[in-house]
């Protein structure tokens, strides 16, 4: 059910005091973080497993993570519905990709057309805070930050959601190197390993677990690498 | 007798109750190089002879995988079956995001009679000229379905279209019995000799034929050269009694001898002028 407005305060009626207007909303924020994390050769795709709306959980056991492709996953927190209709749009796009060229999109391909399919919506937007994670045409490590309507930048590390704002300075800190805010701009992977990588993964969505509240009971981590890919899973806090 | 006059529009009926111009469609089919098709209670198999006009050529892609499930081979004018292959690939993708399902092979063969039979109804458009042999399988088990430009649909346990395909439908039809019980590698190994027919003195290698399976569990899967030609390897070293029948056959014979000559098993020989047209069952 999408979300009650709370009741509106509307500045010109300071007079006559405030204005009380319930009203519909298309959307709903079923909360949760992702973070994905690019390597020299791999890719590290994290979400939490919770799914709420307003301040009750709908459910514990909910995957964020939608593989795209074989070298391509996508992460994406905030309004499911709107997020289950984008990935089966760009599932039917890529089948077609697929018949046309005799193969799979890469990252990097697959990245314009999330943000293309973000922006033909401009104006009713899929609420969708995603991150887009694999390997580049060279093998390397590659992930990618959105916006609603689909402003993009490649990056060596990100997280949306309700917990990015307790993750990043924490990802800042420890991939130094890989931060987007390091001048000169460069589209740098992180040198740590891929266990390195995973366990700081799984450090952060802990920490995140412990104050955000819509971030918990479990986190679903994948690893994209020449390998294939790989799942893991560690339990959070259910509180 | 009166085709001349009746044979220039799609829309104008023969005095004999026909459409020329299907009917023509048709030939276009037959006179495309061959496609193949058979099934078993698991698989089903398409092969296709590939016949480049010359050397410089390379062969035509006429077997193309429709959806994970689905794949057809073509035979006639194989643009007009790229743009036939287009539609089916986009009803199956427009399926699939609707139902989370895939589309029932049967449902999606229906759609392309229906939309062939459009085009016979038409006076601004021509009918397709390209003849389908379609292969999926679906919640009921593994099919073959013919699309023909008339707007026909067949289902089929084997069948061949093309030209030369009633050697390979009288291969068909001497076999076709043990078919549903065929493992999937004797299944690709009668299409490969039902395709033998089809090339009649030429020797089958992995760049004149191509071949394509799906199954219950196996996606749809065209074959590259290098498993096709272990498999034609493999023929040889099976039985030699399948081979020795064609061989007794004289090299240079006509077309037409050998549909006459097998008419016994054979159908939809065209008579020109009365008698049930190809389209009516």
């Amino acid at each position: 059910m999408a979300m009650m407005m709370p009741p509106r305060m509307n500045p010109s009626d300071s007079a006559s005091g405030p204005k009380q207007h319930q009203s519909w909303s298309p959307y709903d924020n079923n909360g949760g973080t992702c973070v994905a994390i690019a390597g020299s050769d791999y890719c590290v795709l994290a979400a939490d497993t919770r799914m709420s709306t307003g301040f009750s959980i709908l459910t514990r056991d909910y995957s964020k993570i939608f593989q795209i492709s074989d070298q391509c996953a996508l992460a994406s927190s905030g309004f499911q519905a709107d997020i289950r209709a984008l990935q089966k749009n760009l599932d039917a796009r890529h089948q077609t990709y697929q018949h046309q060229h005799n193969k799979q999109m890469s990252c990097p391909a697959m990245a314009q057309l999330l943000s293309n399919t973000l922006y033909y919506k401009r104006f009713f937007p899929y609420y969708a805070f995603n991150v887009l994670g694999g390997l580049d045409d060279q093998g390397k490590g590659c992930v990618y930050s959105y916006d609603a309507v689909g402003s993009y930048e490649r990056v060596g590390y990100a997280a949306q959601g309700s917990g990015m704002q307790l993750i990043i300075p924490v990802l800042d800190n420890q991939l130094k190197s890989a931060s987007p805010l390091v001048l000169p701009k460069r589209e740098s992977a992180t040198p740590l390993s891929e266990s390195e990588a995973v366990d700081l993964v799984k450090d952060t969505f802990a920490s995140a677990a412990e104050r955000d509240i819509y971030t918990g009971d479990g986190v679903e981590i994948i690893v994209i690498n020449a390998q294939g890919v790989q799942k893991h899973y560690m339990e959070l806090k259910k509180d | 007798m009166f085709r001349n006059q009746y044979d220039t529009d799609v829309t104008t009926w023969s005095p004999a109750g026909r459409l020329h111009q299907v009917e023509y469609a048709m030939e276009a089919v037959k006179q495309g190089s061959a496609a193949i098709g058979l099934r078993s209670k698991t698989h089903v198999v398409l092969a296709t002879v590939n016949k480049a006009s010359s050397e410089l050529l390379s062969h035509q892609k006429k077997l193309f995988k429709i959806d994970n499930h689905i794949g057809i081979a073509m035979a006639g004018l194989t643009a007009d079956g790229r743009v036939l292959s287009r539609y089916m690939r986009s009803e199956c993708i427009n399926h699939n995001f609707v139902y989370e399902s895939p589309l029932p092979v049967g449902r999606l063969v229906v759609q392309v009679a229906d939309k062939a039979q459009v085009c016979t109804q038409r006076s601004w458009k021509r009918p397709y000229g390209v003849g389908l042999l379609v292969a999926g399988t679906d919640e009921t088990g593994p099919h073959l379905y013919q699309n023909c430009p008339s707007g026909n649909y067949f289902e089929y346990q084997a069948f061949a279209i093309g030209s030369r395909s009633q050697a390979a439908k009288t291969y068909l039809e001497r076999k076709y019995e043990t078919f549903m019980g065929c493992t999937k590698d004797e299944l690709i190994r009668h299409a490969l000799y039902a395709v033998k027919e089809s090339l009649q003195e030429e020797e089958l290698t992995s760049s004149n034929c191509g071949l394509a399976l799906v199954g219950i569990d196996e996606k749809f899967e065209i074959l590259d050269p290098k498993k096709l030609q272990a498999y034609i390897d493999s023929m040889e070293d099976a039985t030699k009694e399948e081979a020795a029948p064609t061989e007794e056959q004289p090299p240079h014979v006509a077309a037409g001898a050998l549909l006459t000559r097998e008419s016994s098993g054979g159908v939809e020989v065209p008579a020109d002028g009365d008698g049930p047209s190809p389209m009516e069952t």
